[in-house]
């Protein structure tokens, strides 16, 4: 069973540790934040709608809501709200349904709450599924492993453009490449995978994983390639190193996942060899040393 | 049921809730137009966020659940993630949305950690720390109302004595130095205010949410007015009516948390004000187009008609 909790980590952890780069680099990373909050009414319609835990289902249904929220974001925005404004209406709006939702059809609804907010991965290994006559993997594993496999699709294929609407939006749109498609399709892409791993992870903690790995990759590379690597190896480290300390102390794995996250965060904003805090202390130091 | 609600009323408990409700509304409103000019509305939704650790510790550390001793631990720990905010913002090249999501994302992890961890104890059980993510304010005492209001006084007067400084703050910054204003003393009571309003909401509103009273009024506000000095009155009174709407309705209804309720009908103002605002909404603009277009429909026929009198008069004259 430990075996199936940290292969679902650590395929989450690669799955948002590819996103992340992208969407640190877009500056877009509380985008990441507001999907995962109002993909959870996707989730509840979708879950009411087919009166199971069919996580098919679940996943067009928070789809759906992700792309909505990224369209309602960028029309508010378009009609003169600030961005993060904006941001923020639409995300907390959308949750407060979501909410509302799972309480008021708390008695029908065998949704836990806390399960979507925080994630249950203990449990994963409980419930699993049989494709292709293989048994005995979870089902989050095939899910978060379809997930997986679109991303690497899909920024494998469009990887130059993705990497030029990253850097420089005008430029890729000057070159002829569609950047409102790309937008949308990598919205698309943070959508499916924050839906993939709320089981595992939970909707709030996803962002952690999305943000962290990456921003702590950007700290230490300036090839995106390289940052793309480092991040999802930062994040594969912090699902099993998380594990291990959720079972030491006894405590949620998800939230000791994006503890664990923020300590690798932290040395690398003290100990990086090119950004961090103790270079530039030397450097200085350096500097002065030679002027004195 | 708005019966019900009207002899719910009567109840002198609920009165003091429902005033709790309005005042956070009120307070949170005027506080977040500045947020919102400021181009900070997000900082509300992390600092909420970062409170929770600060929270659990609070009652690791006492073992009661108290309103006070919660406000001190989510005030230090609110004021750590700005601090830590500055840092990363300041000395890398990450960027404030990252660096917000970094702070955000962490802190709460860590909160989560402390949570289980405190619900594995023996006397977690009683904490009723969970109702902190989504707010309930039927649970609320009549200390914590006094609380709330003592704040929500401090920081009414505080806007109306610095109107102009915060103003100012809000436009131009850089002029606000030039003229001699201690800029940086200014942004740090802004931001002690913010947080003050955070924590106090999470009682009523919850963590994940609060952000949503700070940021929604405001920008329906901005719909409806140019000029600050109504924009801030006119969010405080949107933020107190979906407080008070959403208090109504939760303690109605049971199993209907109050921060939900009351983001919705924040919402549902912040809606209405988008469709019907003069000027800025949608139907005033469907209207202004549609009278543009009429106006140059009917200079178009004018200038049809002087054309065709002047071919008139041209055939006249030969």
């Amino acid at each position: 069973m430990e075996f199936w909790i940290i292969v679902t980590g650590a395929l989450v952890a690669t799955a948002c540790g590819i996103l992340g780069c992208f969407l640190v680099l877009r500056r877009m990373s509380l985008i990441g934040d507001a999907i995962s909050h109002s993909v959870l009414p996707g989730i509840v319609i979708a879950f009411m709608m087919s009166g199971s835990r069919d996580s098919l289902a679940m996943l067009l249904g928070a789809s759906v809501l992700g792309l909505v929220t990224v369209f309602l974001i960028q029309l508010f925005q378009q009609s003169g709200v600030q961005a993060d404004a904006s941001i923020g209406v639409v995300f907390t709006a959308l949750f407060a349904v979501g909410v509302v939702l799972v309480s008021l059809n708390a008695r029908q609804v065998d949704l836990d709450l806390d399960c979507v907010l925080f994630g249950e991965i203990a449990y994963v290994h409980w419930n699993t599924m049989s494709v292709f006559g293989i048994d005995g993997v979870p089902k989050a594993v095939w899910i978060l492993g379809i997930t997986l496999l679109a991303i690497f699709l899909v920024i494998g294929l469009f990887y130059k453009q993705f990497k030029l609407c990253a850097f420089d939006p005008a430029m890729a749109l000057a070159c002829g490449i569609p950047v409102a498609l790309f937008h949308y399709l990598l919205m698309g892409l943070v959508s499916m995978t924050t839906v993939a791993s709320f089981e595992s992870v939970g909707a709030i903690l996803v962002v952690g994983m999305l943000i962290v790995p990456a921003a702590t990759a950007y700290l230490l590379t300036e090839r995106l390639s390289i940052m793309i690597l480092y991040s999802v190896l930062i994040g594969i480290t912090c699902a099993v190193l998380g594990y291990y300390a959720a079972a030491w102390l006894d405590a949620s794995i998800a939230g000791m996942m994006v503890t664990v996250a923020g300590l690798l965060f932290v040395v690398a904003l003290i100990f990086s060899p090119s950004h961090g805090l103790l270079m530039r202390w030397v450097k200085r130091r350096r500097l002065v040393g030679v002027e004195a | 049921m708005m019966e019900f609600s009207w002899s719910v009323l009567a109840d002198p408990n609920t009165k003091w809730i429902l005033m709790g409700c309005m005042l956070l509304g009120l307070m949170s409103g005027m506080i977040g137009s500045f947020a919102y000019l400021r181009k900070q509305s997000l900082i509300g939704d992390t600092l909420a966020h970062a409170a929770l650790p600060g929270i659990c510790i609070a009652f690791m550390l006492t073992g009661v659940k108290s309103l006070p001793l919660f406000f001190i631990g989510a005030f230090v720990s609110g004021l750590i993630a700005t601090y830590s905010i500055t840092v990363i913002t300041r000395y890398t090249r990450i960027k404030a949305d990252a660096a917000m999501g970094i702070v955000l994302s962490v802190f709460f992890g860590i909160g989560i950690v402390l949570l289980t961890q405190i619900q594995h104890s023996p006397n977690g059980n009683q904490s009723g720390l969970d109702k902190f993510l989504f707010g309930q304010a039927a649970s609320m005492i009549h200390s914590d109302v006094y609380l709330m209001m003592g704040v929500s006084a401090v920081i009414i007067i505080a806007c109306t004595l610095l109107f102009k400084e915060f103003k100012l703050l809000s436009f131009d910054p850089g002029f606000a130095r030039g003229l001699g204003f201690p800029v940086g003393l200014l942004e740090q009571l802004l931001m002690f205010f913010l947080v003050m309003t955070v924590v106090v909401g999470i009682q009523a509103v919850g963590v994940v949410l609060v952000a949503a009273l700070l940021i929604t009024p405001a920008v329906a506000a901005r719909y409806w007015t140019d000029r600050l000095g109504v924009m801030v009155v006119l969010s405080g009174v949107f933020g107190a009516i979906s407080g008070v709407i959403g208090t109504l309705i939760s303690t109605t209804t049971s199993n209907l948390p109050t921060g939900p309720l009351s983001v919705l009908a924040a919402t549902t103002v912040f809606g209405f004000s988008i469709l019907f605002a003069p000027r800025r909404g949608v139907c005033a603009k469907v209207i202004r187009r549609i009278r543009g277009n009429e106006a140059i429909r009917a200079s178009e026929r004018m200038r049809e008609m002087q054309r065709q009198d002047i071919r008139l008069r041209k055939e006249e004259s030969l």
